[in-house]
């Protein structure tokens, strides 16, 4: 039998209290069995780093949230003109995705060093890094939702004498949209671990320096305060595409 | 009175020329301006590929057809036709009032005349006055055609094709719609096109029903229905005469599947 459905309090209030009660559990019951502090640290000790090194937490923020707005914004960008080229000329989509999904299939972490012996140890390479990992999955869904219109469609707008133009702009592209943006929430996410990783390889600021650097130092209250604050950088990216993709979509 | 379709034995297929698989094959038809043809038929025997030729959304394979005296090219380059699909084909994002001034925003450049925005009076016409702000998802299925009825009379065509427009509504719908679309023709002097599946529906509405047969698509029956009917096409669905010459396309069409 089905379960009936939840109230709207519940389906507000459960999700909390789950929260809320594994909190706890790590607050009060990790140590209890004896998991050491310097393993995993307490609720309470990750959110004392927040006060006390506050400043600490927002300088390395900083770089990580621009590498990643703009890798975010470079991939999805150039993801989006490759794919309206594509759809534009199969000859050139038949010449050259097959090397898109080569590069494709190899590994972020195993790029990322030929991108910073090309781009050097500034920002730019981690952007390039958020970028590429931003790139493929918004050039595939881009191209799928270019191609989604209905033969019927199609027709429609042939009948009505419209120019290619015509068609990308009142056809193709609010066709894409719903596709592009379930490209966009993924890659909300995805562009944060790329300007992450990007810092590992070689960077002394950013959130992915911090990470770094906690963990040699064994100081893993500021580790677990990094790894929070990057989450919160995903999820507030993540609502921005949201709010835009609601307003953008309304039907 | 000019004719609003000539086409001599014209062969249309999809593939190539010499491996096309033919889906109409030497099919004569002629269709006078201002009249309003029925064309029924089994699946498959090419019904919407006819529409389809007359539309120049399909080049013919071989055969000749004109298109109000002209090539199927010219007319629909000038805006002269328009088309309703089975399936409304509104656009989702736009509201009711903005799908049925589409055409008003698209391939303005290659007309020669001006169309004039008659949103207003074509969704009061449609009876969907006061619906215009909505979204296509919140109408109901015969909302829907009506829309795209509407969407097609903007430009004012001089041919009206029709692909199964009402084949997924009700009964009652339908019937409704039938009566509106006949009033519109009336007033319109649109020659109209009209493929379906239903045999009643066809005879109601056709000046003329003609029945194709598949296997390749060709004309089986061609049924002047004006003795069955009064003056203006107009006709009684239980009219004794209609239910005569229904039976009479039903033998038609069984002999054709």
């Amino acid at each position: 039998m089905r379960q009936a459905p939840l109230s709207p309090q519940m389906t507000i209030a459960l999700p909390v209290l789950g929260a809320a009660s594994i909190l706890l559990a790590w607050q009060y019951l990790l140590p209890l069995l004896g998991v050491p502090a310097y393993i995993v640290p307490t609720p309470t000790a990750i959110f004392g780093v927040f006060q006390k090194n506050f400043s600490l937490l927002v300088d390395n923020l900083r770089p990580t949230l621009i590498e990643a707005l703009a890798g975010f914004v470079i991939g999805n960008l150039a993801a989006v003109l490759l794919a309206v080229l594509f759809v534009h000329s199969r000859v050139l989509q038949a010449a050259y995705f097959p090397i898109v999904l080569f590069f494709n299939t190899i590994p972020i972490l195993a790029l990322s060093p030929i991108i910073i012996l090309i781009f050097g140890l500034g920002m730019t390479p981690k952007i390039v890094i958020a970028a590429v990992i931003c790139f493929f999955p918004t050039l595939v869904n881009m191209i799928r939702g270019l191609d989604s219109a209905s033969d019927n469609e199609h027709e429609l707008f042939r009948v009505l004498s419209a120019t290619r133009s015509e068609i990308f702009w009142s056809l193709r592209l609010p066709r894409a949209l719903p596709m592009l943006f379930s490209s966009l929430r993924i890659a909300s996410a995805t562009a944060v671990i790329g300007a992450i990783v990007g810092e590992w390889i070689g960077s002394d600021k950013g959130l992915g320096a911090l990470i770094i650097q906690a963990t040699f130092n064994y100081q893993s209250d500021r580790l677990y305060a990094a790894i929070v604050l990057s989450s919160s950088l995903s999820i507030a990216l993540f609502c921005i595409v949201v709010l835009i993709e609601r307003r953008a979509i309304r039907y | 009175m000019q004719n609003a379709i000539e086409a001599r034995q014209l062969d249309v297929g999809y593939g190539g020329r010499q491996t096309a698989v033919k889906v109409l094959a030497g099919l004569d038809l002629t269709v006078a301006a201002g009249s309003f043809l029925s064309i029924l038929g089994p699946s498959g025997c090419g019904k919407s590929t006819l529409l389809r030729v007359v539309a120049d959304l399909l080049d013919p394979l071989g055969g000749t057809i004109s298109v109000l005296g002209e090539t199927p090219h010219a007319v629909r380059s000038r805006r002269d036709v328009g088309f309703v699909f089975q399936d409304s084909t509104l656009l989702p994002w736009r509201t009711v009032r903005d799908n049925v001034r589409l055409p008003l925003g698209v391939g303005q450049g290659s007309l020669t005349r001006k169309i004039e925005d008659r949103s207003a009076e074509l969704l009061e016409l449609m009876g969907l006055g006061g619906l215009g702000e909505r979204l296509p998802h919140q109408l109901s299925g015969g909302q829907r055609q009506r829309v795209a009825i509407a969407r097609a009379l903007l430009g004012e065509p001089k041919l009206l094709l029709m692909d199964e427009p009402f084949g997924a509504l009700d009964e009652i719908t339908r019937d409704r719609l039938n009566d509106e679309l006949l009033a519109l023709w009336r007033r319109s002097g649109t020659t109209i096109l009209f493929v379906t599946h239903s045999i009643a529906e066809a005879a109601y509405l056709g000046e003329r029903v003609i029945v194709l047969a598949a296997n390749p698509g060709r004309i089986v029956k061609y049924l002047d229905m004006q003795p069955f009917k009064q003056e203006g096409n107009r006709c009684k669905r239980e009219d004794p005469a209609i239910i005569a010459a229904m039976a009479d396309l039903r033998a038609a069409l069984e002999r054709a599947s």
